[in-house]
Order: structure tokens, then sequence, then C-alpha cells
């Protein structure tokens, strides 16, 4: 089936098995490897996407789903060499350790803090707690949030 | 408090030396530029999957995989018959069908005969795509004579009880090791067992035994094990990119197993998405990709899938365990016996070293200054996965923490003593370090005291007991729990630790180049602690050269000199040491470079950080940097001096370092529902001298997350017919930041004597404190309901049986 989408601003067509789950399509069609796999139940939360705006777990949906949609991964947060302030947040306050929880962990952040600049810690952990990381306990993930909003930036929307 | 001195400023603003600095990795994975084996894609690369036994035991019938092979698209299938035919030229047995574990068993890498856990690889597919590689799955036909299974390891060694090592011919599902051991004890038995009796006849004595079960939990990184193999079948190059946290020790395995020249294999662990011991063992994904490429000439890929993930590759735990502690009722501990049932699944696979077959659970006796202790673990087969050393261990003293510190609290509850005053009656004094224990382990330097009252300070103690004995009075459930742990960590010295025969020491190698700059190569492989940040700060430290100025490479057995890699907590103690003395080697190659530049003796020059300079006249000096290119220039150099200032070093620690800490863990119990809330969770660490105590605390952080998940949540259970019950992300459930508090963290700083910056290691110390302080708080909680004891997982379900007084047996889900 031939789908038509926007990632990251930069339009795609491509044919597709109709049972290719999202998450596999961004990373082994466009080779965007900064969305990660990490369950076959939708609970971790690694390939945590932006569909139109909204975060969604990209092994939730299906390629052919995306059809004309806008999406957004973490290699669209940076403005070419500048880091968004999520992602300067993450390294300022230690926010990760492996990274493979990050991205995805940095798609809901930027969108939380795109609705709610100012987000209360319960906010912010009631808002990451569909993703699972294994490595930080959190602390530090809710202080990089914390942080990007303290030092806001106008997030580069392009979908 | 903190030891880390004020170091200058690199001109990039990093400290030149030890101090909280900003991570080197973290620019590449905050932009999704990560690198981890499932983003290696190569040229014309396969991918393949793992067909599983449904059952937990049962004998391979027939297997019919023609309707697979027909699917368009499919490779190649490959059966554990097939690879029975493919011939080994190995010294450990003449086919692929099975492979030697890290203990000195065999496991199936597929299975021939027998299942004999659920989830048990059967047949591999390789495929143009992993989607028609699992459409194959689907088409084999296995046809199973289904056998009973043994799942409780109390029955294992029931006289009707099915063998499930009939490969070897054993007639019982007892385990023998290398050394014809049945069982591991440690301590002194007889002394330990007349303390005990003395006590029970004493009325100013008194004695508790609990049966406390550490159940089977999973390390579950975020991002599952798997590997790439390309073997070039005209140079015969094996290159393996895996998720492997010792590489090296990897490879070797590799050529054991393949009979592969081991100059030929170079294994690459590229970016790890998390490790905590689930990629310290070989798994047969890993063979299979391998002999997979050996048969199809091209590059095949296997990952796991969460599911395969937690079934089948290393779980933790399984220890059964029967504690009795022995004291007098002004509650001075005498003496302490532990009986271990070690359930070790289907194959003997865990990673210890050899000498230690239950790891260093030996070391149980904790914290606590008492002559007698004694223990005695006996393992058995069961129809389960294999494994057994993972999650952080530190080589099984997450088990041997949790039973001493859970046991304390029993006899405090007994003796109705605050546990608080209980474990400072009986810590032990800092005069008396370096500390004998009981069952034989020299602690290396602790002030155990002055780091106890720091944690009860931050918890505000007696205010946490008044506000607890206000609530209890309302019918409100609070319970503050301790845990007070000491970890032996750093494996080797390589005399009495090895795996698999490969002495436990690690090499390392420091290239500084012309101007200044240098290149540290690492045998060991970091999973997120950052070693691309820390062991450059090491080097800086020595030497004066700013961190980034210096490279750290890792991971890449072509790149990197040999050594048994990262888990145990080891790299800090072993590898971090051995940055140290490899630098100290390049100052002292650079001081004669100096005197030869500065005309003078060697003995007449001085060093200060990152600079030698001449007695007397500090003037009168040469920089790091400047002798490094003199070091390569046309200078002369006295006889015998080659020039360059590179170096190698293998270190052997003398030693383990001994980390410890006291954790304080406050809980909310809503008895009605059994919720449990942890409200706060304070951390008192002591690792010695901290090189960036920004990720040390992270490091503590992930450890404490890790202790609520299994206190609270994480468990693999089965039923009697051999189901996993904690075969997915579904069932088997991890903590979020919900379940997690704003950790209060704290610290003092007990240099180790013998490691050369006085660093102790920290990525397992509060994986392994922290569970028995929450379980120590939710039990403190329901006390009043006469609980004095309840095994992990406290779930809702759990603690609200515990308070009704029906506790149930959680890793067999009956009662
Ligand atoms: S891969 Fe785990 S939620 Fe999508
Ligand atoms: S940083 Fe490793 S899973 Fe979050």
């Amino acid at each position: 089936m031939q789908i038509t989408l926007t990632v990251n601003g930069t339009e795609y067509t491509r044919d597709v098995e109709p049972r290719m789950l999202l998450v596999h399509f961004i990373r082994d069609e466009l080779l965007l490897r900064g969305t990660h796999w990490g369950c076959d139940t939708s609970n971790c939360g690694t390939c945590t996407l932006w569909v139109d705006g909204e975060p969604v777990k990209s092994c939730t949906m299906l390629a052919v789903m995306a059809d004309g949609r806008a999406i957004r991964t973490v290699e669209g947060l940076a403005n070419g060499a500048e880091l968004d302030p999520i992602q300067q947040g993450f390294i300022e306050c230690h926010g990760l350790q492996c990274g493979f929880c990050t991205p995805g962990m940095m798609m809901t952040g930027r969108w939380l803090l795109d609705n709610n600049p100012n987000p209360s810690e319960g906010e912010i952990r009631e808002c990451i707690s569909g993703q699972i990381c294994r490595c930080t306990g959190y602390k530090n993930i809710v202080s990089a949030i914390q942080w990007a909003a303290e030092h806001p930036a106008t997030s580069e929307v392009t979908s | 408090m903190t030891a880390v001195e004020e170091v200058p400023l690199s001109p990039a603003g990093n400290p030149i030396g030890f101090g909280s600095m900003k991570r080197v990795e973290d620019a590449r994975f905050v932009r999704g530029q990560g690198n981890y084996v499932d983003d290696v894609n190569l040229p014309g690369m396969l991918h393949s999957a793992i067909l599983r036994s449904p059952h937990a035991h049962a004998r391979i019938v027939s297997i019919d995989k023609s309707a697979a092979e027909a699917l368009p698209g499919v490779v190649l299938v490959i059966t554990g018959e097939m690879l029975a035919g493919v011939p080994r030229p190995s010294l450990l047995g003449d086919n692929f069908a099975w492979m030697p574990t890290l203990s000195y068993d065999t496991q199936a890498v597929l299975a021939t005969d027998k299942v004999r856990f659920q989830g048990q690889e059967v047949a591999f597919v390789i495929a143009e795509s992993k989607y028609i590689a699992r459409d194959a799955l689907e088409l084999i036909d296995v046809e199973y004579d289904v056998l009973d299974a043994v799942m409780d390891a109390k029955k294992a060694m029931d006289p009707d009880a099915p063998v499930i090592r009939d490969d070897k011919g054993q007639t019982d599902n007892s385990i023998t090791d290398v050394h014809g051991n049945q069982s591991w004890e440690s301590g002194n038995a007889e002394a330990t067992a007349a303390a005990i009796a003395a006590a029970e006849a004493d009325p100013n004595c008194v004695v508790v035994t609990e049966q406390i079960l550490y159940p089977r939990v999973h390390p579950a990184p975020m991002e599952t094990c798997g590997s790439v193999a390309e073997l070039n079948p005209v140079t015969g190059q094996l290159t393996l990119y895996t998720t492997s946290q010792a590489p090296h020790a990897h490879r070797t395995v590799y050529a054991m197993v393949a009979g592969l020249p081991e100059q030929k294999i170079r294994v690459i662990s590229p970016d790890i998405g998390g490790g905590f011991g689930n990629k310290v063992g070989v798994y047969p994904g890993y063979v299979l990709s391998i002999v997979g490429s050996l048969l199809t000439g091209k590059p095949v890929k296997w990952m796991e899938d969460r599911s395969e993930n937690l079934m089948s590759t290393s779980f933790a735990r399984d220890y059964h365990m029967k504690a009795t502690i022995a004291a007098t009722k002004e509650g001075k501990i005498l003496a302490v016996d532990v009986d271990v049932l070690a359930d070790h699944g289907a194959f003997n696979g865990v990673a210890q070293p050899t000498n230690y077959p239950a790891g260093f659970f030996h070391i149980f006796s904790g914290s606590y200054d008492y002559p007698n202790a004694h223990c005695k673990v006996t393992p058995v087969y069961t129809n389960k996965a294999p494994g057994g050393v993972a999650y952080a261990c530190s080589f099984r003293i997450t088990e041997a923490a949790y039973v001493i510190e859970r046991v304390v609290d029993c006899l405090a509850a007994e003796l109705q003593m605050d546990p608080a005053e209980l474990r400072l009656k009986n810590l032990i004094a800092s005069d008396k370090f370096p500390y004998m224990s009981p069952t034989g382990w020299e602690y290396d330097s602790g002030e155990y005291e002055k780091t106890m009252r720091l944690a009860m300070e931050i918890a505000g103690y007696d205010e946490l007991r008044r506000e607890q004995a206000e609530k209890r009075a309302k019918g409100e459930y609070m319970g503050i729990g301790i845990s007070f742990f000491t970890e032996g960590v750093g494996a080797g010295p390589r005399k009495t630790m090895d795996i698999l025969g490969l002495g436990m020491a690690d090499g390392i190698e420091l290239r500084v180049h012309p101007t200044g700059k240098a290149v540290l190569r690492l045998s060991v492989q970091s999973q997120g602690q950052a070693h691309e940040t820390t062991f450059a700060q090491i080097v800086s430290h020595e030497l004066g050269i700013p961190p980034e100025d210096i490279d750290v490479v890792h991971g890449d057995t072509d790149q990197t000199p040999f050594g048994l890699g990262t888990y145990g907590s080891r790299s800090t103690p072993v590898s971090g040491a051995a940055a140290s003395v490899v630098a100290r080697k390049v100052r002292e190659r650079a001081k004669i470079v100096a005197a030869a530049a500065l005309e003078c003796s060697p003995d007449d020059l001085e060093w200060e950080l990152g600079r030698w300079y001449v007695k007397g006249d500090k003037e009168r000096g040469k920089t790091i940097q400047e002798i490094a290119l003199l070091s390569h220039s046309a200078l002369e150099l006295p006889e015998g001096i080659e020039g360059h200032l590179d170096a190698t070093a293998v270190y052997n620690p003398p030693n383990l370092t001994y980390p410890y800490g006291c954790y304080i863990c406050v809980v909310d119990v809503d008895v009605l529902t059994g919720q449990v809330k942890v409200r706060r969770f304070i951390a008192v660490d002591d690792c010695g001298v901290r090189i960036n105590p920004m990720i040390v605390e992270g490091q503590v952080h992930g450890g404490l997350a890790d202790g609520i998940g299994m206190a609270l949540m994480e468990l693999i259970a089965f039923d009697e017919d051999g189901n996993c019950l904690g075969g997915s992300f579904m069932d088997y459930l991890l903590p979020t930041a919900m379940e997690c508090p704003d950790y209060e963290l704290g610290e003092t700083v007990t240099p180790s004597p013998h490691h050369p910056i006085g660093a102790k290691g920290v990525g397992e110390s509060a994986t392994v404190g922290s569970p028995a302080a929450v379980v120590n708080a939710v039990i403190d909680a329901i006390s009043p309901f006469g609980v004095r004891h309840a095994d992990m997982p406290l779930t809702p379900a759990n603690v609200w049986r515990a308070v009704q007084g029906r506790p149930m047996r959680t890793d067999m889900a009956v009662e």
C-alpha cells in the first residue's frame, strides 16, 4: 500500500505492507533510529513520537494509519545544531543513562511543556507514567523537564 | 563531608579530575543518534526469529518445517537436529546443538531431545524480513510429548520428581559444580549450631527463624538482547555486534563454542540500552545468529522481543532462604545460620566466579560484628529458564543483604526493640577495619555508625517514629524501614576469581598523542554508566589533561585490551584502578622525558597537576602536553628509553572493595486495599571516593527504583504446569514515575585503602540495599496485625492477605 506522510517536515512516499507497525516503518524504512522499540505490549513508551502534534506510542499504530499525517520524532527536536531546551535539560540534569528511553521521554516532555509551560512535579510524573525508564529512577527526568520549563524556547514545531 | 577536592577547571569548564561534569555520551543520545544493536544494518542482512517451546517439559517427537521453508522469503529453518550435524572443531563438544554455560554446565542451543522450560529455543528461522521470519514460526509443526514439570524447587529432589537433565545421565535434579560439590557452604557450621543451641537454652537469649523467599525477578533492560553476526566466508572473519556487558569474555566463549580462531572474531558491543546483568550471559540467540551467518553466507540479525527477554534470558534470584538468628535479649547478635534452596532453572547458567558457585552470597553476615555465621546453599534444576546472576546483584549479594536485613528486623520485632537501635548496637565499629567477617571476607574500610546516623538525621528518624505512633492511634498505617548493607565488588583477584578459567583482571591502554590529547582503551563496557566520561576524568586526575581531550574507546574487542567486562559493579574498582595505574605509568615516562628536556635528573623533578617541574624552581618545568610533543621529537632520551608516552596495564585487584550504605524508606499502607505508597526514600551511600558525584547519584536513583520494583511489583512466577506468569510488561510490572518518590541522598566517603584512587564502585549498591528497606517499611506498617514477614513482591493483594493472616507463596502463585 502506498502512503505519503511528513516526518520532521520532510515528505515521504513509500510502499508498505498494510500490517507494518509505524515504529518499524520509522526505524527500518526511513532509518530514523532514534525512535526505539522495547516491548510487545505497548507498555514501555520507548517508541513514543508525535502524530499530528500528539504523543503516540508508535507500536500502537500501523504505518498505513499515518498516511497523510505529520510525524515528529526525536530527530526533529533540535533546530539544526541548536538543541531544544528539553534536550538540553536532559543533559544538564543527568536525565539519561543508557539513553534508550530518552527519545520517548523527551517527546512526551516537549509536548507537556508546549501544552502546560509550568507543570507541577506531579503533572510531570503523571505525564511520563506511560513510559518506563530502567536506569534513572525518574528523579532526574523530572528535573530535566523542569529545567526545560525554566529555560523556555519555542519548540520548533515541524508537524 | 565530600572527599572531592576543589579541582581546577579545563578550558571547556570541566573539572580536571574528579567532580560533577556533564556526560560526553549525552550529545548523541539526546539527538537520537545512539547506535544500539538493533540500529545496525548491514548490506544483504537477513533477519531471524526463534520458535520457542510452549511447554515447560516435553519430549520432542517430530518437527515438520517444510511449510515454513516453502514460505517465500524464508531462507533457512534450522533445528536442533541440523545443529547436531554441523561439526564443530572445538574442545567443548563436537557439534553446535549444545553450548557450554558460564558455570561448566551445558545448555541446548536448539532443543534436540526435550524442551526443559517454557520459552526454550526449538527452531531458528532466517528470512528476508523480520515479519516473514515471524510468519514462518507459525508454519513449523512440532509434535510434543508433554511431561510432568518440576516447577516448585522444594519438590525438585522428591524421589518421584521427573528428571530434567537425563541428557547428562542424571537420575535426580541435583546440580554438581565443577569441583564435584552439590551444595556450597561457608562459615563455621559447628560453632554456629552450638551458639544457636546455647542461645535456645539460655533464658537471656532469643532465637528467631524465618522462611524468606527472594523470588525470581528479571533485569528487563529497556533494550532487549540481540546480535548481528557477519561471518565472511572468504576470510573467515566473524564480526558480531551484540548486546554484551563482557565483549572480550564473550569472544573467548565464541572461540570455544564455534571453534573459530579467536583472532578472527571481533565482538562489538555498541551502545547498550541497559544491562543490569541481563547481558552477561551467552544466549542461544547469539550463537544462532553466528551459525545462521555461517550457513547462509550473509549477515544475520537476531533481536528478541520482550516476552522472549523475560521468559528465556537470565532471570535473577529465586533463593528460598531459611534464616536463623540468635541474640541476647539486650540485642547483641550471637550467630546467624542460613539454609538456601537455590532454583537454577533447567541449565546451570549462572555467571559466577568458578570458586564461588553461590556467588558472593556468603557475605550474608552483613554489616554486623558477631562471631558465628554459617550458610549452606543447595542448588537444584527445575523446568524454568536458566541464568541466575543478573539484575544488579553483585554476584548474589542482593539475596545476602536482603536475608540479613530482613531477619534482623524479625529479631527486632521479637525483642520489641527499635530496628535502628538494634542495628546500631551491632554495626562493625570503625576501628575494626579491615574487618574479617565470620565467613572469611575482609571488609576494607568503613565508618558504619557515622553513615547510619547521617541517614537517620536526614530522615528525621525520631520524628517519623512519633508520627507513626500518632497515626497508628488513628488507625493509619505508616511504616519506616531501614536497611544497612555491605557489598563486596570489583572481582578478582584473579588468583581466586575466574569465569570459565579466565582470571578476573582487566587490561587497559593509554595513548598520548603528540599534541597531548589522549585515547584510553578499556576492556569494560558501559550500559549507561557513562564510562566515556568518568574514565576520562580518572586519567585527567592523574595527568592533568582536560577530560575533553581524552577519548575513551570501549566495546570493541579489536580496539581494546582483554578484560572480563562490566558486571558486579567491577568497572570502577577494577578498570578504574587500571586507568589510574596506566596513567601513572605515563606520568613516570613523562618524568624521564621532562628530565631530558630540562637537562636534569628525573629525581630532581616534582609533579603538580599536569606538569613536571624542577624542585625548588617552580618556573622550570614542562606541561604534560609539552612533554607529549617532546616524547615524539628529536630530543635525545636516556639509554633504553624508547620515546612516546603510551602505556598499557593489567589490573589485578588485591581484594574486593566494600561499598556500603544505609537506606531508610517511609511508606503509607492502606490496609483495606493493601496499597503501598512509598512516601520517602533516604539513601546514604559510602562508595569511597566519588569520581563524578552526579553520575554516582544517578546510579543510586536507578537502584532505588529497582528496589521499589522488586519489593512491590516485579515477579516472574509460574503456575504448576510451567506457564510463565511474568512474560510481558503487562504481567511483569516495573515501577513508573508514579511509584517512585523524590529520593533524598546523602554521602559519606571512606576511601578504599587498596584502590589507587580510593573508589569502591556503586553501580549495584542501591539495588542490593533498597529492597529490604521497602519490605521492612511495609512490614513495620502492618506489624500491628501480627505480621512479622511476608514475601516480595508486596502487591496490594499480598499485603492485604498478609494483614488477613493468609500470606501467599508468590513464586508459585499458590497459597
Ligand atoms: S515499543 Fe513498548 S510501548 Fe511501543
Ligand atoms: S536511561 Fe536507560 S532506560 Fe532510561
